[in-house]
């Protein structure tokens, strides 16, 4: 291994602009003669209003204020949604209209009707007020079971009782009929409580407008440019795509929620057009919680048949899932096949039946959020895993391992569509059992109880599936886009290297990882590869990233490219070296003819590429550019076992988490330092959602309680442990690189392990989540 | 924020003039919280007149028997303070923890007490520790000080000059945070004078309050196990989506055992 | 109504006209066009914020542009000598103490206070520490391991 191939942990080279200031996020970046747009938004959950725009129209500084009637008239459709389910009826999802601007009806608080646009920030929120809204405020639902309810107000006249869709996988009957044989069956209430993604950069936009091109500028917070403007063109109709261009520069973070195509976006694109001027568009920080989608918020019932050996013979799994108020970009896709297809878990589980209903409401929109319905089933699954081990009186890994798909049993059949194609679940349970030295655990205990303190063990043995793929598949599963990746590798004549990538980078270290990945393979020396992304001008179609995606899908794509590059290498080093094709071997930057001391590297092949004098002209083109789009074969499938150790205070309820342990299984690791620092931020965040985090509606009102950080609990440094994280390698067998993806993990596993520690610590049977202070101490007054 | 007339006051009888003139004058102190509440739209002075200016109303120093500090103290000042740390060592650790370390470095005494967040820690030490607010006029004793939620009893552009705090024989102030602000759910100060006992709590009602039945019980014995049986009444406090009053009743006698604890520790 | 703001920043003397209301974040970005403080927040929470006036830290969010008038202020921009990263900058890049970026200056500046007042703090102390810095992205724990580093190697002089 060189020191910056595959498997070294080289620093970052995004590194040196982040930390010096010289990083360009969206709001860093001005245009000459720009304007700026603020939202007029509803207060209110649910409401009828008119609106009167005319003082606001001539307040000083205001340039224009467009409503969501002028929206309609310019003939720009709505938002949409691009994945469609099929109910257990044969019918469709029902998916309402999502205005860009609400024209007569607002439908959860923040709905943006109305928007002034300004010479300054300043004076566009302050004309902003003056916009006159008349609103009528109708009765709201915010609660998922309750907009069920036959009384439940409803929020669009097209989606009946509330409902999207009601939607079911596995064998029913089958499953029931391991339920009638069980020996035993375990039952959990669970609510996946709703999170709000908070990247720490807000969403922010700038529109800019080329009267001479007629060509448009989209600047904005996207993981996936290239989808965004796919939307804005075909959907929503502002341009066509050779006529947009979308631009994702330095992003502070996604996780999911800058995937989406929102409003405010879209309407500064258009804006700019309309008024032959950039708009610029920055989210404050409140409205980043009433409008970036939210993520979970799922009401679920779950069952676990065991037989009298442990072993699991069936699960009946039924979840009601809150879209919010409009299906958000890839919302409905979310709690089906991001989330019921892993109820298998890690396990031999003979018969599964999951049942979803997914139903509107008066909130913000709901969508996909760093894990992104795994989270949730893994959440099931484990939480019922642990229960019954308790309810049999078992040794909670032991009746995991009793139950594990086997190590030589790949690939494996799911009972719910997916098929497993690699993995070792005893070997990471056996790494994370020694990591915190689970039979020091009894004695640890001990000496809790001595200091007053309640101690407990929890595990999650999770199983993520990513790189959703193929896209054939997708197709046929409603999902109205490919889910290829593309790369391009192109040799300056200089010899040098820009990677083009269609993934998109907001914090996971790309311009790193893939550097590495091209050095290693093409001997180029990493300080001379630059990595390109985020900018559909420059880059080749792409679908960008989420769903941990990245180096599985996006990175195969550079792989191909990379075996295209040598393929073509070769050739030309043939020629230059007067022999056979088939007796260049390709090592470490050289081209050498087999068994001689002839070799040419790659930067005089590239050399002689662009300048082609000697050069097989008959046969070849010139250049040494190749690109490639790979669609993966199959899913990839990340697991681990993740443990943790908690401490109660039983006088107040206060959970201190005193030791975590993470033991992964990644495939094959590109930079060793990068995966472990997404294996920790992945581990905050669902220690986050365990712990703190939840966002809160007044039921009656539907107004967002926890609008700020002052009321949302973000995780902060003091909350967590010293976070010790171990890997093994079982490679993914059907992409070049053998990789799985690691950047959902942590998020996926932490949940069910933080609660299972907690349950256990104070000898309750459930506890919901986030476990506040208030909740655990209220449970250890129930348990008595 | 709304636009506003800013200006920067070099003496009290500057700030007081100023202030009289305005229309609707606001003095800042750190401005941790008029700042916040500005942007948010939430206040619209027509004039800030920043007390930043005027050197005479910071410092640490000792009077006699008690600690005088300036109102434009900052809170990390009070924190670092070795005349503090020696001679109330709860007022520094009390200091130390109030927000974050920028807040810390910005945030006043004067400020702080002025605002009369029910949440905030310093109210909790000024009755506590028995202090008496100096303003420009008179001296307010800190039981007559805090008067309601975000209310105090200082009068229209009356300033606090400084804060007298008696130089305890025992105290602790120990606080549950909020998870997500870190403001005080519940904040007890217990503190041991000649004069006596005094519980204050801050946090769990609309204003700082003592606890009647813990100051007598600990009068008698300064002990955790004096206030173990003490819980006071839930009616009036606190319900939110943090705690609800219950919790937070609870909380008022863990949190004051726990600072019992540590001021006979 | 407006009013002419001259400081030092970051070595440099400055000065700008700008409305009484605008913030000393809003200066440093929009008028002084010093993109490296950022604002991941409007309720002082988030630290992205973070610089020093007068050696200390505060959040640049939660201070007027004319409270500065006179100050000297250091950003993140100015850390850095001749293309030499500071020692704290360099452990934060040594020991992956940043991801997307976007909070780092503030929890650089922030390191820098606190080593300033406490030049070994344990971990502990810088958990603690870092009570107004949010970060979404690295769990802490590398911004931990970061500024301990930097905290030796700022001992030693490095």
């Amino acid at each position: 291994m060189s020191a910056t191939g595959i498997g070294a942990a080289v620093r970052r080279k995004e590194d040196y602009r982040f930390l010096t200031g010289n990083g360009r996020y969206l709001d860093d970046i001005s245009l000459p003669n720009q304007s700026y747009a603020y939202f007029v938004r509803s207060p209110h959950a649910h409401a009828t209003f008119t609106v009167g725009i005319e003082k606001a129209e001539n307040a000083p500084g205001v340039i224009a204020v467009f409503t969501g009637a002028d929206i309609v008239k310019a003939g720009l459709g709505g938002l949409i949604c691009g994945w469609v389910i099929t109910g257990k009826n044969g019918e469709p999802h029902k998916a309402p209209p999502h205005p860009l601007l609400a024209v007569d009806t607002v439908r959860h608080v923040g709905d943006p009707l109305a928007v002034v646009i300004a010479e300054s920030y300043a004076q566009a929120k302050d004309a902003a007020e003056t916009v006159e809204v008349d609103y009528q405020p109708k009765a709201a639902v915010t609660s998922p079971t309750a907009a069920l309810d036959n009384s439940a107000p409803q929020v669009h006249a097209d989606a009946p009782g509330n409902l999207c869709y009601d939607w079911e996988i596995g064998d029913k009957s089958a499953t029931d009929a391991m339920f009638n044989k069980a020996h035993h069956v375990t039952k959990l209430e669970l609510i996946n409580n709703r999170l709000i993604p908070n990247a720490i950069e807000p969403r922010s936009a700038i529109g800019d407008y080329n009267s001479g091109t007629d060509e448009i500028t989209l600047y904005t917070t996207s993981q996936n440019p290239h989808v965004a403007r796919l939307v804005i063109s075909a959907f929503v109709q502002l341009t066509p795509e050779h006529k947009l261009r979308v631009v994702a520069p330095d992003i502070g973070g996604g996780f999911g929620s800058k995937i989406f195509i929102y409003s405010e976006e879209t309407v500064a694109a258009w804006a700019a057009r309309e008024l032959k001027r950039p708009v610029k568009w920055t989210a404050e920080r409140s409205e980043s919680f009433m409008t970036d989608a939210h993520g979970r918020d799922h009401v679920t019932h779950a069952e676990l048949a065991l037989d009298k050996s442990g072993k699991f013979l069936g699960m009946k799994v039924s979840t009601v899932a809150n879209l919010g108020a409009y299906l958000s970009t890839f919302a409905t896709c979310v709690p089906t096949y991001l989330y019921a297809t892993l109820m298998q878990g890690q396990y031999t589980t003979e018969a599964i039946y999951c049942e979803v209903k997914a139903v509107f409401t008066h909130t913000t929109p709901v969508d996909a959020l760093r894990g992104a319905g795994r989270p949730e089933a893994t959440y099931v699954v484990e939480r019922l895993v642990e229960q019954a081990a308790r309810e049999m009186k078992m040794d909670a890994s032991d009746l995991r391992k009793i139950n594990f798909i086997p190590a030589d049993a790949f690939p494996y059949q799911t009972q719910v569509a997916l098929q497993y194609d690699s993995g070792n679940y005893a070997g990471s349970m056996d790494q994370a059992l020694k990591l915190i030295d689970y039979k020091g655990f009894s004695k640890r205990k001990e000496q809790s109880k001595a200091e007053g303190k309640l101690r407990g063990v929890g595990f999650s043995a999770y199983i993520e599936a990513c790189g959703i793929a193929p896209s054939a598949v997708v197709g046929s599963l409603g999902a109205g886009v490919g889910l290829y990746e593309s790369a391009e590798i192109r040799f300056n004549p200089t010899g040098n290297v820009t990677v083009f990538t269609g993934s998109h980078s907001h914090g996971q270290g790309h311009e790193t990882t893939f550097a590495q990945l091209v050095s290693d393979k093409l001997g180029v020396p990493f300080d001379n590869i630059d990595v390109v992304h985020g900018d559909t001008a420059r880059i080749p179609f792409a679908m960008g990233t989420y769903g941990s995606r990245s180096l599985a899908v996006g990175g195969s794509a550079i792989s191909k490219a990379i075996d295209k590059v040598i393929a073509k290498g070769r050739k030309i080093a043939a020629h230059t070296l007067e022999a056979a094709e088939e007796d260049i071997e390709f090592k470490d930057g050289n081209f050498t003819v087999k068994g001689t001391d002839r070799t040419m590297d790659i930067g005089a092949v590239a050399f002689a590429a662009y300048v082609p004098h000697n050069y097989p002209s008959d046969e070849l083109e010139p250049g040494l550019d190749e690109s490639a789009f790979y669609d993966p074969a199959n899913f990839t499938f990340p697991a681990g076992t993740h443990a943790c150790e908690v401490e109660v205070d039983p006088d107040t309820g206060v959970v201190d988490i005193v030791k975590w342990v993470a033991a992964d299984d990644f495939g094959n690791i590109v930079n060793p330092m990068i995966v472990e620092g997404q294996v920790h931020g992945g581990v905050a965040h669902g220690i986050g959602q365990a712990l703190l985090e939840g966002c809160q509606y007044a039921p009656d009102s539907g107004q967002l309680l926890t609008g700020s950080f002052m009321d949302y609990g973000m995780p902060r440094a003091d909350v967590f442990p010293d976070i010790e994280v171990a890997t093994q390698v079982t490679p993914c067998p059907h992409n070049p690189l053998g990789v799985k993806g690691c950047g959902e993990a942590g998020a996926i596993a932490a949940p069910a392990a933080l609660v299972n520690a907690i349950t256990d610590a104070i000898g309750a049977s459930n506890i919901t989540m986030p476990a506040t202070p208030e909740k655990v101490w209220r449970a250890l007054n129930a348990a008595g | 924020m709304y636009n506003f007339k800013y200006q920067r006051a070099s003496s009290l009888d500057d700030a007081s003039k100023a202030a009289a003139a305005a229309e609707d004058a606001e003095y800042m102190a750190g401005g941790m919280t008029l700042i916040p509440t500005m942007k948010q739209r939430l206040a619209q002075p027509s004039d800030l007149i920043d007390l930043g200016g005027i050197a005479s109303l910071s410092g640490i120093r000792r009077d006699g028997d008690a600690l005088a500090i300036g109102a434009m103290t900052r809170h990390a000042e009070v924190a670092s303070s070795e005349e503090v740390k020696s001679a109330i060592p709860a007022l520094a650790a009390l200091a130390a923890h109030i927000g974050d370390p920028q807040v810390r470095n910005r945030g006043t005494l004067g400020g702080s007490i002025a605002n009369a967040d029910p949440a905030a820690d310093y109210p909790a030490a000024l009755v506590g520790l028995n202090a008496t607010v100096k303003t420009d006029r008179r001296e307010i004793a800190a039981d007559e000080f805090f008067t309601g939620l975000f209310e105090t009893a200082l009068e229209e552009h009356e300033i606090i000059t400084e804060v007298r705090f008696p130089i305890p024989e025992k105290a602790a102030y120990v606080k549950f945070p909020n998870p997500a602000s870190r403001y005080a759910v519940v904040g007890v100060m217990v503190c041991q004078a000649k004069d006596g006992v005094r519980v204050a709590v801050t946090g769990a009602g609309p204003s700082v309050f003592r606890v009647d039945a813990m100051e007598k019980a600990l009068a008698t014995k300064l002990s955790p196990q004096a206030v173990e049986g003490i819980k006071v009444p839930e009616d009036g406090l606190n319900t939110d989506i943090h705690a609800s009053a219950e919790y937070r009743a609870h909380l008022v006698t863990v949190m004051a055992k726990r600072a019992v604890a540590a001021a006979i520790g | 109504m407006t009013v002419t703001v001259s400081m030092t920043l970051n070595g440099k003397k400055v000065s700008a006209d700008v409305e009484e209301r605008t913030l000393l974040v809003s200066l440093l970005r929009d008028h002084l066009r010093q993109t490296g403080t950022h604002v991941g927040c409007d309720t002082s929470q988030c630290g992205a914020c973070v610089v020093h006036v007068n050696d200390r830290s505060v959040k640049s969010c939660t201070m007027l542009a004319s409270q500065v008038d006179g100050a000297d202020v250091l950003t993140i921009e100015g850390l850095a000598k001749n293309g030499e990263l500071h020692p704290m900058q360099e452990a934060f890049r040594d020991n992956h103490g940043l991801q997307c970026g976007f909070c780092t200056p503030g929890m650089v500046m922030s390191a820098l206070d606190l080593v300033a007042n406490n030049p070994d703090p344990s971990e502990r102390e810088v958990r603690e520490w870092l009570e107004g810095n949010l970060c979404r992205c690295t769990g802490y724990h590398n911004i931990v391991k970061s500024i301990l580093a930097g905290a030796k190697a700022m001992r030693k002089g490095g």
